[in-house]
């Protein structure tokens, strides 16, 4: 193909990328959104203005070198696009699916000021499912330089940090205590946004090739403490995340029917419960839903949800019997305008018929007399004056309280540090929300030879974000462990 | 894989197993449990560590066979092993040398109960043992426990063995004749029986220390499944836990948590012994389901 000039490449519109239609998809657990095929990868690669001064480069908390990938992709050279995504990205088929692109790499496109961002993030997702296929770029491991770290929590901080110190030639011993590698990739994600299937091979993949070590079922703080750790490695990197659910203060959290995203979502993903009976763990849903919160998580708790109302009910069908009714409510105390979930996320939730209340909050869930929920008393809010967040802060309308009747109840208001991992570590310095104090930099943390980075810093983020910070931490331990020690 | 080295049944329902698993074994204390997962379909259930030999790295677990998962880990013999053993869990079980105190233990909860008796022993406490089960058959370590206990009192509910009736009786009538040596009680069972053994305790104001196992997920203090209900807020098996002061507990609240699950257990356990007595024949219940 001739070479496009810029004005050619402009007035391609940007790809859309095949889906899952919404009324099939509510009925599986299976990937919604399909990936590109050849055509559109090599079509919407060929928008990209290759500028002098890529700004998509600085949206990226990883800095991926995006115009080179973009460039050897649309010259056909995948294997190219492999190399130029790795030197910076050792995951890209997880961060093409889960990473907020539209405020990152995408937002800085020059395309987006005159209309649609090159869509960076699909391409990344072509390129990483290119090489779990095809395994082009094996990463090599520098010659070993005899030291050792410890990393704890095998989500993306500590993945990535892993994956970056063995490269450089140390040797790496991941420590997670679940059952299987990933952290909030496995167990938070659902399936129908990020396969288990990409998650198991891009860790396999990595961690073979650079001779990482995971030991599963290791919880740290009682398995081993940090002391102990420190005895035996030259540097531990703590990636523990932020699992820890907040329940609202209100009267009747213990009724069942009540429990926290994290809880429904780690028998739904981790536990594979709408697999129940053929996997152990079962996982339970009534016909009204509400799930309160309106980030990500929630989002996945609403949608995981209505998968399995529709999956009980074509189970019903099929037996003859006629299923009710069955919704979901995403409750929410602000308006539209504050959902803190990705665009995309928000409207693919809509798109499946995802019930929105906005401005409305619960002040108290009803429980029948065998202490299961039966409704929820919520109150009408309006938007007074911003926060500290500079979000318009709600208010509740007195008076203007109401029933709703719900038998499941999904808290998905956010999570603070997983405890376990600070037992007996008082020298590791905390704020007062429980996270690590750790150099934003350079994951230091107040306690010698320990290093932090991901939520266990900042509280929940993003996937990419604890990437960022692993990766900045592996570069500070590199640093201290060929020139401090 | 974390290999059987043994197993004796130690009664109709209930078998022990002797566990390699060096990376619990070495910091394992009395009180403490495991999370452990039978096969990769399996659930993730807390099981106390009923002894430990850090020496040996293996741990033993005492196990009712009465779910599915339970039952499937009872079938299973010296050579296979558990897909998953992750721990120790909870806080251990504070040991000090209190006086006279009290250990209730009830069917499977003997075996958790034996090493916290033992602690408590060699840490100079006059310790009287109750230990009871419902006939003669699901009862095991009398000898154990009368090693480690100063007095033991040994009954079945239906007077198969020792005294006929519940493990309160006895413990009642200890109280009332002995409160002012009686410092400290500990009780380990079916959530019924220390729910009973809480509320006899008391009107004598003794505190009662009760560990509970409750249904549970990750056991990392990540999903909240196992809040138990007290009478003022909530607490986590997993992280505060597992044992807890049984007169703060809501006992109610806690039971009609432990039954939420209950038509998939039940299920499960259907699915599982029909796919046993018919491994090669197409499951009907599967179809239905599937």
């Amino acid at each position: 193909m001739a070479e496009l000039t810029n004005r050619q490449r402009m007035t391609i519109p940007r790809q859309e990328m095949p889906t899952q239609p919404p009324e099939v998809r509510i009925g599986n657990f299976d990937e919604v959104a399909l990936g590109y095929t050849w055509e559109l990868a090599l079509r919407e690669a060929e928008r990209c203005l290759q500028c002098a001064k890529p700004h998509c480069v600085e949206g990226c908390p990883v800095g991926v070198q995006i115009p080179q990938f973009i460039k050897a992709l649309r010259n056909g050279d995948l294997p190219g696009a492999v190399r130029a995504m790795k030197e910076k990205n050792n995951l890209p088929a997880i961060c093409g699916r889960v990473c907020p692109q539209e405020t990152q790499c995408e937002a800085n496109c020059v395309l987006a000021k005159k209309g649609q961002a090159v869509a960076i993030g699909r391409l990344e997702r072509f390129v990483g499912d290119f090489e779990l296929r095809e395994h082009t770029a094996a990463p090599q491991p520098a010659p070993p330089t005899g030291r050792k770290v410890a990393v704890v929590g095998s989500g993306p901080a500590g993945l990535t940090c892993a994956v970056d110190l063995a490269r450089l030639g140390h040797k790496v011993v991941i420590f997670e205590s679940l059952h299987l590698p990933g952290g909030v990739l496995i167990y938070g994600i659902p399936e129908f946004r990020l396969p288990k299937s990409i998650i198991r091979a891009e860790i396999e993949f990595a961690t073979s090739c650079l001779g990482i070590e995971i030991r599963t079922d290791h919880v740290i703080g009682n398995t081993y403490t940090l002391d102990e750790l420190l005895a035996e490695y030259d540097a531990v990197f703590l990636g523990t995340g932020a699992g820890l659910p907040a329940f609202m203060r209100i009267p009747g959290i213990n009724f069942n029917g009540v429990m926290s995203a994290n809880e429904f979502l780690t028998r739904v993903n981790l536990m594979k419960g709408y697999r129940f009976p053929e996997y152990d763990t079962p996982v339970k849903v009534g016909r009204r839903v509400a799930v309160i919160g309106a980030g990500n998580v929630a989002m996945d708790a609403a949608r995981s949800a209505l998968r399995l109302q529709v999956m009980q009910a074509a189970r019903e069908r099929a037996a003859g019997i006629t299923p009710a009714d069955h919704e979901v409510h995403i409750v929410y105390r602000r308006s539209r305008h504050e959902v803190p979930a990705r665009e995309e996320e928000f409207h693919h939730a809509e798109e499946e018929g995802v019930i929105f209340d906005f401005l409305t909050n619960p002040v108290e869930i009803l429980g029948d007399e065998k202490g299961t929920v039966r409704g929820m008393v919520c109150i009408r809010m309006e938007l007074g004056e911003p926060d500290a967040s500079g979000r318009r802060s709600p208010v509740p309308i007195p008076g203007s309280e109401f029933e709703m009747a719900v038998d499941t109840v999904i808290f998905a208001l956010g999570t603070s540090p997983n405890p376990i991992v600070f037992n007996n570590a008082p020298g590791l310095v905390r704020t007062r929300h429980g996270t690590v104090v750790a150099d934003p930099e350079t994951g230091r943390t107040q306690m010698p030879r320990v290093w932090a980075g991901g939520d266990v810093v900042t509280g929940a983020a993003t996937v990419i974000s604890a990437m960022g910070a692993g990766k900045r931490a592996a570069a500070d331990i590199h640093k201290f462990l060929t020139e401090e020690m | 894989m974390y290999e059987i080295l043994e197993k004796h049944r130690l009664s109709d329902a209930i078998v022990l197993m002797v566990v390699a698993a060096p990376h619990v074994a070495r910091k394992a204390r009395a009180g403490q449990f495991v999370i452990v997962i039978a096969d990769e379909q399996g659930e993730r259930i807390p099981l106390t560590i009923a002894d430990h030999d850090p020496q040996a790295g293996t741990i033993t677990l005492v196990i009712q066979e009465i779910g599915k998962s339970t039952k499937q880990m009872g079938q299973m013999e010296p050579g296979q092993g558990f897909y998953a053993v992750a721990g120790p869990l909870g806080h251990p079980t504070e040991i000090a040398t209190y006086g006279t105190v009290i250990c209730v233990a009830g069917g499977v909860g003997i075996a958790p109960m034996y090493p916290i008796a033992r602690a408590l022993k060699e840490a100079g406490n006059y310790v009287i043992s109750i230990i009871g089960a419902r006939n003669r058959g699901l009862l095991f370590w009398e000898d154990r426990m009368r090693s480690v206990s100063d007095e033991l009192i040994v009954c079945t509910d239906d007077g198969s063995y020792g005294r006929k009736g519940v493990v309160t009786v006895p413990l009642q009538e200890l109280l009332e004749a002995r409160r002012d040596e009686i410092k400290k009680v500990w009780a380990i069972g079916p959530t019924i029986m220390m729910k009973f053994v809480s509320l006899t305790t008391k009107p004598f104001g003794v505190e009662t220390i009760v560990s509970l196992n409750t249904i549970m997920i990750d056991g990392t203090g990540m999903c909240g499944g196992c809040r138990v209900p007290m009478l003022e807020g909530a607490q986590f098996v997993c992280v505060d836990g597992p044992e807890f002061d049984g007169h703060l507990v809501d006992w109610n609240g806690l039971l009609s948590r432990m039954q939420f699950y209950r038509d998939e257990e039940l299920l499960a356990v259907e699915r599982w012994e029909h796919l046993r007595e018919t491994p090669s024949h197409e499951c009907r219940l599967e179809k239905m389901i599937a």
